[in-house]
């Protein structure tokens, strides 16, 4: 079984994967269309409620499926949140010029579909007349050269809150928040209701309208379960802080590759850290601070 | 023993009379089955590409599936807007026509999970939103309570009304300290499911367009209005076409309880309206996409007008005793303020409410060719389920198909 399983339209309602003999096998089949899932995806329980035994399996088994998939080895990390840590992030808006090179590394290291793409972080360009005013927004800047005249620039991604809206109204448990403060979805429980996205207050979580596609020479094998393996149609998915670095103590994507350095990542609960420096010695704002989201994201002006 | 028989007898009967039918009958099922064809046809593309072939996208989340939801949702609930005078006041001319209230919640209510099931993006996962095999994220997520109050109001009236017609065709009277519960529960079980879905949208802070107090008030003044307009209708096609006798007594009350409730309807939108454009705050964005459109985008505004004014229209039609009593403009009155809810509570509501989006976005959202067909079809299996129960229905309040006469009847009938 080395057939790639994504699904083309052309290749019909052949039975190619074991099933359930059951009614039930059926339905979800059915259901898919095609009937593209086993029936250990089909019977995965959420995340939370998996035994150590049943974790391994299903690694084991995502990892051989994306294997199949990609023809190469996708190592799928569960790293659980380190002790003594919650991560926070500042964005310094007086150095950001507005060069998405944020947003492109973090597609490339997320593993997001590239047909159609997936952003996990938009860029708003404002006025500086205007200030932080999101009706005069313009997400789709495309001038020569920025910064441009009279404009500043605001990235927004997932705002990792302390109070997020998105996990409240999960109907299935499919999203919470982490010890570290991560907010993660189980791309294989999330039912795709896409109440969590008229939830967020941020633009933040994304769906998968169409099969994600991602070329095989484009996969990141170093993925983690709640973060960039590669995820199947029909299901929601937002900025992690990189969970598959800032977990092993590597600094998200995004703050890597920024050329401005108006990016700080730190924990935290760590006195010496660098976001620590900045909530200290800046004056930060949260975004939307009226909807006592709490934010673990902060914006500030650094000059 | 002899009851369960006599049950599955009731249950052959009842197929039997559905099997058999004028051609008008077999034609009309014939077209309901050719759009829900047409539906599936549409859906199994959306299985097999993704929710990509509808017109949804990140910023419009939610569409005219979600829209079609919410409005069913009402008329499912309105059921209780015949109920609620014929138990409570004891108001005889109407008690007769409840249980035609209770057959078009059950068909409303088979929409409404028809049009949930084609929304999510994974239905091969929908157990793990069923209660005790899933995992609901209850009492936290009001999409779980949704489920829930959903679930129970189909069960409700689906005991209720299998009740009442098994005891019509077994020739008993039904036991009215079985009945009577059931029924007064139904009341606070309609109201709950507009009440819970309403709060779907009211709790999210992050969309102003429905973080609004008044959000499920006017969703049950509006369905106060739209339930009641499909059933006079109704009510005058039964009428003609089978011998069951309706008063036009009933018919006029029902039209003097709408008067009321088109006048509250409108009252409450005024009020919203109101606040949001005289204190002019930035909230104020998502009405004026919705009434004068935003940066030269108007896809809703001849909608959202046309939705006012045939609300406007209709509560002047039925408010005026002359128009109310005259069948040509009660029934252009009703045909309008379904109109107007439909528009309402379907795009009117969810569209404004994710446009502009979190981030000031605009997106212009229109449904696609495979929402509308997928629409169609789930409409279609809601008719389809509705004509059947009152085929089988009618005959048997009207005691001609009875355990006794019908299956001599039937046995009779050499076809
Ligand atoms: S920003 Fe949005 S997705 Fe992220 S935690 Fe907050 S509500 Fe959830
Ligand atoms: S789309 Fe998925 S994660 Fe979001 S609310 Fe629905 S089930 Fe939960």
């Amino acid at each position: 079984m080395t057939e790639p399983r994504l699904n083309h339209p052309d290749q019909g309602c052949g039975g190619r994967r074991e099933f359930l003999g059951t009614a039930v096998a059926a339905v979800a089949a059915a259901l898919t269309g095609c009937g593209k899932i086993s029936h250990e995806e089909f019977l995965q329980h959420n995340f939370k409620e998996l035994s150590k035994d049943e974790v391994l399996s299903v690694i084991a088994r995502l990892e051989k499926e994306y294997k199949e998939k990609f023809g190469k080895e996708v190592k799928v990390a569960t790293t659980p949140p380190l002790p003594g840590v919650i991560f926070g992030y500042a964005l310094d808006l007086s150095r950001c010029v507005g060069c998405r090179r944020c947003v492109h590394a973090c597609v490339k290291e997320n593993n997001q579909s590239r047909e159609p793409e997936v952003q996990w972080i938009r860029v708003l360009e404002l006025e500086k007349e205007e200030g932080v005013n999101l009706q005069h927004a313009d997400q789709y800047y495309n001038p020569e050269e920025v910064p441009r005249e009279g404009h500043f620039y605001m990235p927004v991604q997932c705002q990792q809150c302390k109070k997020p809206p998105c996990v409240k109204v999960c109907p299935v448990g499919a999203t919470w928040r982490e010890k570290d403060g991560i907010t993660v979805v189980d791309y294989n429980w999330c039912i795709g209701c896409r109440y969590c996205m008229a939830a967020c207050p941020y633009g933040a979580r994304h769906f998968n309208w169409g099969e994600p596609h991602l070329p095989s020479a484009d996969v990141n094998p170093d993925t983690h379960y709640f973060g960039n393996r590669p995820r199947p149609k029909g299901v929601v998915e937002k900025c992690t802080f990189c969970i598959q670095r800032t977990r092993k103590g590597l600094y998200p994507a995004c703050v890597e590759v920024c050329p401005t350095g108006s990016r700080k990542f730190g924990n935290l609960l760590d006195k010496d850290s660098e976001i620590r420096y900045v909530l200290e010695n800046k004056r930060v704002f949260k975004l939307k601070e009226d909807l006592n989201t709490q934010p673990n994201f902060f914006y500030f002006y650094g000059v | 023993m002899t009851s369960l028989r006599t049950f599955g007898q009731f249950i052959t009967d009842t197929f039997r009379i559905l099997a058999t039918g004028s051609r008008y009958y077999y034609a009309w099922i014939g077209f309901l089955l050719l759009l829900i064809a047409i539906g599936g046809g549409a859906y199994l593309r959306q299985l097999n590409d993704g929710l990509i072939v509808t017109q949804m996208r990140d910023q419009v989340s939610w569409g005219f599936y979600i829209g079609n939801f919410t409005f069913l949702v009402g008329v499912a609930a309105a059921a209780i807007m015949l109920v609620i005078p014929a138990y409570i006041y004891d108001w005889e001319p109407i008690k007769e026509i409840t249980i035609l209230g209770e057959m078009l919640a059950i068909a409303a209510l088979v929409m409404c999970l028809g049009f949930v099931m084609v929304d999510i993006g994974r239905p091969d996962r929908f157990w793990h939103i069923m209660p005790l095999v899933g995992r609901l994220n209850w009492p936290q997520s009001m999409l779980a309570w949704d489920v829930i109050v959903l679930n129970l109001y189909l069960l409700l009236n689906w005991f209720v009304v299998t009740y009442l017609l098994f005891c019509a065709y077994t020739e008993r009277h039904y036991v009215k300290k079985l009945v009577l519960p059931l029924v007064l529960l139904s009341i606070p079980m309609a109201v709950s499911i507009h009440t819970v879905t309403a709060y779907l949208y009211n709790g999210l802070a992050a969309r102003p367009f429905w973080n609004s107090a008044i959000l499920a008030p006017r969703f049950l003044a509006s369905a106060f209005c739209s339930g009641p307009a499909i059933l006079l209708i109704l009510l005058q096609v039964l009428r003609r076409t089978t011998k069951l006798s309706i008063k036009d007594e009933a018919i006029f009350k029902i039209a003097e309880l709408m008067a009321y409730t088109m006048g509250f309807n409108l009252f409450l939108t005024a009020a919203e309206a109101f606040k949001e454009l005289y204190s002019g705050t930035e909230h104020m964005v998502y009405f004026q996409y919705l009434l004068f459109g935003l940066k030269g985008h108007t896809t809703l505004v001849p909608f959202a007008w046309a939705s006012i004014l045939c609300g406007l229209a209709a509560f002047i039609l039925f408010l005026v005793p002359k128009t109310r009593t005259n069948w040509v403009t009660l029934n252009l009155g009703c045909v309008l303020i379904y109109a107007s809810v439909y528009i309402e509570k379907g795009m009117g509501l969810i569209i404004p409410g994710l446009t502009p989006d979190v981030l000031g976005d605009i997106y212009v959202y229109k449904p696609s060719y495979t929402e509308i067909a997928v629409a169609a079809g789930i409409f279609a299996i809601g008719f389809l389920v509705f004509t059947l129960m009152l085929k089988a229905a009618v005959p048997m309040m009207l005691g001609e198909f009875t355990l006794t006469r019908g299956r001599r009847a039937a046995e009779a009938d050499p076809t």
